[in-house]
């Protein structure tokens, strides 16, 4: 069972920016090449996206994984739903599903292209 | 830790009777690796959840004795 604050704490993140991307690292330092690829896929996109630190935080990131059941990271969300990891998300970029699903939930994107 | 390509390949079938795997060990180091997992299973389901059936499969081992897969997953054209 995934700890209670732990829950809120996701639904806060979540609620606080339309694309959240829980990660090792930090979109300036990313430490992990899964991370950094997903980073780089979004600022290619040029979507803004908030980022989480979850090296920082063992408590959010064994949560995480309950929350979503998903076992690795990064996880994209977007509006509040898990898109997926580096896998999917690098294979949604390249079939230009990303930017079709970023328009349809009205992300606005090109934004620092 | 580290884990063997034959034994994930196993486990996923183990977990996914119709599978077809295909897993290439990407360092040589059983630590790393690319897998594509075709099966009439995954038709109608989001690729999320095509990738929670592997990882379900994998029972756990995903992210930790097994640090990296590569996941690609397909539904055969036939399905």
């Amino acid at each position: 069972m995934v700890d209670q604050n732990v829950v809120e704490r996701i639904k806060q993140d979540l609620g606080s920016s339309d694309v959240v991307l829980y990660m090792k690292g930090t979109p300036v330092f990313p430490q992990c090449g899964f991370s950094a690829a997903v980073v780089q896929v979004l600022s290619h996109v040029g979507v803004p996206f908030k980022g989480v630190n979850i090296l920082e935080e063992p408590g959010l990131r064994q949560g995480l994984k309950e929350f979503s059941n998903w076992p690795t990271f990064p996880q994209l969300y977007v509006k509040g739903e898990l898109v997926g990891g580096c896998d999917i998300v690098r294979e949604m970029y390249e079939s230009g599903e990303l930017q079709s699903l970023l328009t349809e939930k009205g992300v606005a994107t090109g934004v620092n292209a | 830790m580290a884990m063997e390509a034959a034994t994930i390949e196993k486990l996923i079938k183990d977990g996914i009777p119709d599978a077809a795997v295909e897993i290439a060990d990407l360092r040589g180091d059983g630590d790393h690796y690319a897998a594509l997992v075709t099966s009439a299973a995954f038709k109608g389901k989001s690729r999320v959840q095509q990738h929670q059936m592997v990882y379900a499969a994998l029972q756990g081992r995903m992210g930790g004795e097994l640090h990296a897969l590569a996941l690609t997953t397909a539904v055969p054209d036939n399905a």
